[in-house]
């Protein structure tokens, strides 16, 4: 396999196009994603090779063209939907949760709605509280919802085609972080299944569980921790939350006996305390430490550069509940 | 006028409302949980809209849906056991009164958020038009929905992406138990119609006829041109907003008046008056036997089973 270094946006727009060339029913929908080429530049070149049909500009009406999304899919096409950012899906949430995720159950499987929802999720540099959120848990908590948090440009092309494929509503998340951030993606095409965890570093002393951007936090931590305290870190990046690799998470506990789990939302009521509370009764024997959960502090985020740093995860935070956890 | 019609028309009304009064007799005996919201009174809204539309026209509404459901096709047999929670109903017990599916007759449902229908319509109709076809989606929706978000955003992409779709408002003058002119500073809510713009009508909804003619126009102008329509129809429903609603907010006097009007009633006459008065009796009997079977059937069929609980969430 010939391999080349791409940025996260072109591996998504990759994913898109090969998809949209492939099956006639998916197209694009969203704000901006025509003639800007997607507010970040993740549909680049889109509306000249597929048209004003199947590259959709949207007006600033989130429920508006959720719904639609939603209604077409439940037509038999297979709609990308594209949030600026998730922040603004909160709008859109009732579509979602009380439209898209329950189609199925309510019409005891005679309305399908295969559509995928995506866009940049967490906080970056200084946003500002409204458009620094980190709400992944909100929809991995709806059953009838899909959850894809990765963080490499290779997961991110494998598991947007996957998702473009499934017959369920995908919620998709990126980060306006990583949109230029590269690393190889073969030329050719693959796909990554849903709901498989990925060990992005081997370890031995303490399992480290993320998604997302704070995958690439986890690593650089972990190389870290072994060069100065010659700790082994095994990193395993979650890339679905729901369905949950539970097998792969597992058997790293068994090998490990220790947990540290790092997200970016806020801890009451979290993804982290469910992966916490799963662990911890399902591998209780094997554990020889309490869970560490690290989150961001319970506050709207400032805008503040000072207090932002202060919010969110950090690389001091993953090394103390590495020690913590080792104690 | 055609008398196959009038007594096509007739029957397709007479049929909802005893339908509905059978659920409201189960519910009150227990039998039917949760929300009954009935569609008393507004009958001819469904009845006259559904009787321009070819078989692949779509059709989706709100949670006063019984109607509309066992006007494109739905049985009452399986509707009266969605009631009842049976395995046998339109949704296998999974949906309710609110949620009434019949997917391949192309009635989408029964959704109980209001106004979000309206959205989801415009991406139905936007998925028959990319896909090559002439038809077009009928979206309902109350007059309780049109202040709501959703309301806006669905009419907004109708228009600007020029969607085969018509909006119809059955105004029954009460957003529950609020009354029209406490929510609207507008008696005719078509007029909102004109920001998007896209053409309006009012048709008055206790005319099957006039409704008829209305949807007729607003079908070929979606069929013929891709446009939408929104059309408001003036109608009352009799009974509260769902069973748990005495509808101390109006007088009996006002409601007595309404009823003056009841659809079913002037096309019955209308139908003596044509001496067609035998007809009318076995149409009815013919309803009451369809009904009484249904409800025995219902009555009769299994819940869904335990193993079945976590069905139809995914698909594989």
């Amino acid at each position: 396999m010939s391999t080349r270094e791409i940025p996260i946006r072109d591996a998504l727009q990759e994913a898109m196009s090969e998809e949209m060339r492939r099956d006639e029913r998916v197209f694009l929908v969203g704000e901006e994603v025509g003639a800007y080429n997607g507010a970040y530049k993740c549909s680049r070149g889109m509306l000249d090779e597929f048209g004003s049909k199947r590259v959709i500009d949207a007006p600033i009406a989130e429920n508006g063209f959720t719904g639609a999304g939603i209604g077409a899919a439940m037509m038999g096409l297979r709609p990308i939907v594209e949030f600026m950012t998730f922040n603004f899906s909160l709008v859109a949430i009732d579509q979602i949760i009380n439209t898209a995720a329950k189609a199925r159950l309510m019409s005891a499987g005679q309305l399908e709605c295969p559509i995928v929802f995506r866009g940049a999720g967490g906080a970056a540099y200084q946003l500002g509280a409204q458009h620094a959120n980190s709400f992944e848990h909100y929809y991995a908590y709806t059953p009838g919802l899909i959850v894809i948090c990765p963080s490499t440009p290779y997961d991110m092309k494998g598991l947007l085609k996957s998702a473009i494929r499934n017959d369920n509503p995908v919620v998709f998340f990126e980060s306006e972080l990583t949109y230029s951030l590269k690393g190889p993606v073969p030329e050719e095409e693959y796909l990554i299944p849903i709901g498989k965890a990925d060990i992005k570093r081997a370890g031995s002393d303490v399992t480290l569980l993320t998604w997302s951007k704070n995958v690439f936090l986890a690593l650089q931590t972990a190389e870290k921790i072994q060069k100065e305290d010659g700790i082994s870190v095994e990193v395993i990046d979650l890339r679905t939350l729901r369905p949950l690799d539970k097998e792969t998470i597992f058997q790293s506990v068994a090998k490990t006996n220790r947990v540290v789990i790092l997200q970016e939302m806020h801890q009451v009521a979290s993804y982290g305390a469910y992966l916490g509370h799963l662990i911890a009764s399902e591998m209780f024997d094997h554990l020889d430490a309490p869970v560490e959960l690290i989150s961001s502090l319970e506050t709207p985020m400032p805008y503040s550069k000072a207090l932002e740093e202060l919010i969110l995860p950090s690389e001091d935070k993953i090394r103390e509940s590495v020690q913590r956890a080792l104690q | 006028m055609d008398q196959e019609l009038i007594t096509d028309l007739f029957r397709q009304m007479l049929r909802i409302r005893r339908f509905e009064e059978e659920a409201a007799r189960l519910y009150t005996e227990r039998k039917i949980g949760g929300f009954l919201h009935l569609y008393i009174g507004q009958e001819a809204v469904a009845v006259g809209a559904l009787s321009v539309l070819e078989k692949t026209d779509e059709v989706i509404t709100a949670y006063r849906c019984h109607g509309h459901y066992l006007l494109r096709g739905g049985n009452a047999r399986a509707g009266m056991s969605e009631l009842l929670g049976k395995e046998t109903g339109c949704a296998k017990g999974r949906g309710g009164s609110m949620h009434f599916y019949d997917v391949k007759n192309h009635f989408h449902g029964g959704w109980g958020i209001v106004g979000a229908q309206l959205p989801v319509a415009a991406g139905m109709a936007l998925a028959k038009k990319y896909q090559g076809t002439k038809d077009v989606t009928l979206c309902f929706l109350g007059d309780g929905a049109v202040n709501i978000g959703s309301f806006h955003e669905g009419l907004s992409l109708a228009a600007v992406w020029k969607l085969p779709v018509i909006y119809i408002i059955e105004n029954n003058q009460y957003a529950m138990g609020t009354p029209l002119e406490k929510t609207a500073p507008t008696e005719d809510l078509s007029i909102r119609a004109m920001g998007y713009p896209m053409a309006s009508d009012i048709a008055d909804g206790h005319d099957v006829f006039d409704v008829r003619a209305k949807v007729h126009t607003a079908v070929r102008r979606a069929r013929e041109q891709s446009l939408p329509t929104l059309l408001e129809v003036k109608t009352y429903r009799y009974r509260g907003h769902s069973m748990a609603d005495p509808g101390k907010y109006r007088t009996k006097e006002m409601l007595e008046k309404e009823k003056e009007k009841d659809p079913i009633k002037a096309l019955g006459a209308k139908l003596d008056s044509l001496r067609l008065n035998q007809l009318r009796e076995q149409i009815e009997q013919e309803i009451e036997e369809e009904i009484r079977d249904a409800v025995e059937f219902a009555e009769q069929a299994p819940f869904p089973a335990p193993e079945t609980v976590m069905d139809y969430i995914y698909a594989e």
